[in-house]
């Protein structure tokens, strides 16, 4: 993956980091600069969260700014809810996107509602971690995505950065922002030692300093004039792939990585589409009621002329996800997948 | 803090403007709700969870705190709100759904927000105790003053939500009180058949807090009992477990008529009001003339704020979408 365009804006670099060094990075610095931000969650002490983002925290800040906690989601999510409302910017690992099985009603109930139900006097200052996806034989309980379940509920922000560059600047924008955000990372793009060698395309070159992406900007990594394909996370590589096979096919792909789920940058995609003409969205979420087609209603509803094919959708089929390796291999989206829907609109005109 | 006359007037009067307060609701609610009962219509709609019986829990507690300190209370918040001096007429309109209302009507009678007094509600059962222990843990690790108190109903605390902050808080000794109003049923079950434990304050031994069970809906008594929990949270003890028995007079809400309760039970319930107001007589802390007309202005600033939000204008329909971000 080439440097991001915009790495310039914080200034060069030639530091290539992994997603979960460049998160912890700005974990570390936001609460240098503001003590009212704190981690709160399991494992966060001595192992610096599973998937890496607080690493060290404690041992520079003590146990009150890189809490440990019970494996008590419920409790320390609510606890996070109160600190939140009483002006301090917690920064919650809940791990694994699958638990929130346990803890949903803080997520949905509570936290999201607050800041509306109380008519604006109480905010939520809250930045959940999150690791999300499949694709390592974990399991129908620890492989899901989940996105449209969070996307669906109003008063949730939500990004999921594709690579280093944008965990940094999303991570720095989901800690100053005043609302409940969702720092969702796909497991495999974040360089964890305990998944082999890191995703080279989710590493990149990450500036020391500060620096913010906003939300809702999606980000257009490839121009193209033939297809649009949409990804988020690390379905974003999956689109970079199939782009690269499908101009050796002579098929030009414009490749879009949304960054920010909630909200949508339903303008960006509009254009793109507006452009080529045909759409493939590529999802890890299950297929129905989700953000594959959240994203071509939301074209269709706005000037349905644009459309020279139908829509496809590659995305996890409504299934939980299966150990074994060929039938988890099966339901995964990849490169492979994206090639095929597109090839099937292409020969449709 | 001493139990003095001053308290035990102050404990009367905001008994008192709950159970006034109710009792106009009450009214209002069944406008436009006959002759067929729809929760739907009426200037007061959806689900009402009135105090009727359980205003001692409220005063003897809450008549301890002060400012800094913070009040969380669950889906049945009226008395507690008024305790804590959320603001009547505000509180009402938010009832009626007016654009005055505490939330601009966006919140409703069940999620009761008043910042300027650390005042909150969470209508789902158990799950206001997180929230409520978050409060006071940013006062702990800031070292700011104050303590969070947090009301649930006995039910409650078969919630895992109960088991769960009742550790941390424990734990972390968090200066944190988690009240519990023993009104002996959740919606139709009696205590006897959702709880295995008579007395949940018992269930502090699993997390290594006080707990304490205070009988006869008295509020001196609770006073008592809440004066040695706050001290002991002020003091960075740690929390306590604090369960008062109450009397739910109503049913669970307005339209319930409550049939599952036997006769018998029903009729020994005891309005805890009434028997305030004679022990204030005999004790010489009220005189009937004093007592008259106290109540006459309870009743007067009642009517103030129920006037008020039927006065005041609904929102704007698009106003519906304001306020989801900070």
């Amino acid at each position: 993956m080439a440097a991001p365009p915009n790495a310039n804006s914080a200034g060069q670099s030639d530091r290539i980091l992994t997603m979960a060094r460049a998160g912890r990075e700005a974990v570390i610095s936001e609460m240098r600069k503001d003590p009212k931000v704190f981690v709160i969650g399991e494992d966060v002490g001595k192992l610096g969260g599973i998937f890496g983002t607080a690493v060290g925290v404690q041992d520079e800040f003590g146990f009150w700014r890189a809490i440990d906690t019970p494996i008590s989601e419920t409790g320390f999510i609510g606890i996070a809810c109160g600190a939140a409302m009483a002006g301090m910017r917690p920064l919650v690992e809940l791990a694994y996107v699958d638990f929130f099985g346990v803890c949903f009603n803080q997520i949905y109930n509570f936290a999201a509602k607050t800041h509306y139900m109380s008519g604006g006097q109480y905010k939520m200052p809250m930045t959940m971690m999150i690791g999300v996806g499949g694709g390592y034989n974990n399991a129908a309980q620890h492989s899901q995505t989940v996105y449209g379940t969070f996307a669906h509920m109003p008063g949730i922000k939500i990004v999921v950065p594709s690579n280093a560059y944008d965990a940094k600047g999303l991570m720095h924008s989901c800690i100053q922002d005043d609302n409940l955000t969702l720092w969702m990372v796909h497991k495999a793009t974040c360089g964890l030692g305990w998944l082999g060698a890191p995703l080279k395309t989710a590493m990149a070159a990450v500036p020391e300093a500060d620096y913010l992406i906003p939300f809702g900007e999606a980000r257009v990594w490839r121009e193209g004039t033939d297809v649009t394909l949409v990804g988020l996370g690390l379905t974003v590589h999956h689109c970079l792939q199939a782009a690269d096979l499908l101009a050796a096919n002579g098929i030009s792909a414009e490749v879009i990585d949304l960054r920010s789920l909630v909200p949508l940058d339903r303008e960006t995609i509009f254009a793109s589409v507006s452009k080529t003409g045909r759409l493939v969205v590529v999802d890890e979420d299950y297929l129905s009621f989700g953000v594959t087609g959240e994203i071509i209603a939301s074209i269709s509803e706005r000037d349905p002329r644009v459309w020279k094919a139908p829509p496809r959708r590659v995305a996890y089929p409504d299934v939980p996800v299966p150990f074994s390796r060929p039938l988890e291999d099966f339901c995964m989206p990849d490169a492979q997948k994206v090639m095929a829907a597109v090839k099937s609109i292409m020969v449709t005109q | 803090m001493a139990l003095d006359q001053a308290a035990q007037r102050w404990m009367y009067e905001r008994m008192l403007e709950s159970r006034y307060f109710d009792d106009a609701i009450f009214a209002a609610y069944f406008e436009g709700k006959t002759p067929v009962f729809n929760m739907a219509k009426g200037p007061v709609p959806g689900e009402m969870h009135q105090s009727f019986g359980q205003e001692p829990c409220a005063v003897g507690i809450v008549a301890q705190l002060g400012p800094d300190d913070v009040v969380g209370a669950a889906h049945r918040p009226h008395h507690v709100a008024i305790a804590r001096g959320v603001d009547l007429s505000r509180m009402a309109a938010e009832l009626f759904g007016k654009k005055t209302g505490l939330s601009g009507g966006r919140g409703g009678h069940m999620h009761l927000y008043d910042k300027s007094v650390n005042f909150f509600c969470s209508g789902i059962i158990g799950e206001g105790l997180g929230p409520a222990a978050g409060m006071a843990l940013a006062r702990k690790v800031q070292n700011l003053p104050g303590i969070a108190v947090s009301y649930i109903g006995e039910a409650a605390a078969n919630q895992g939500a109960f088991h769960e902050v009742m550790n941390m808080a424990s734990l972390w000794k968090l200066p944190f009180i988690c009240v519990i109003e023993d009104n002996k049923y959740g919606v139709s079950v009696p205590k006897r058949l959702s709880t295995a434990v008579e007395r949940s304050p018992n269930r502090g031994a699993a997390y290594g807090c006080f707990g304490e069970y205070v009988e006869g809906n008295d509020p001196d008594k609770i006073y008592a009992a809440a004066a040695t929990a706050i001290a002991r949270a002020r003091a960075g003890e740690g929390p306590t477990i604090l369960e008062l028995e109450t009397e739910r007079l109503h049913g669970h809400f307005i339209g319930d008529p409550a049939g599952y309760r036997p006769e018998a039970e029903r009729n020994a319930q005891q309005d805890p009001i009434p028997v305030y107001r004679e022990r204030l007589l005999h004790t010489q802390v009220l005189d009937e003339t004093s007592a008259t007309a106290l109540e006459a202005a309870v009743k007067q600033r009642v009517a103030v704020a129920i006037r008020f939000a039927r006065d005041s204008a609904y929102p704007e329909p698009a106003e519906a979408l304001d306020k989801l971000y900070a």
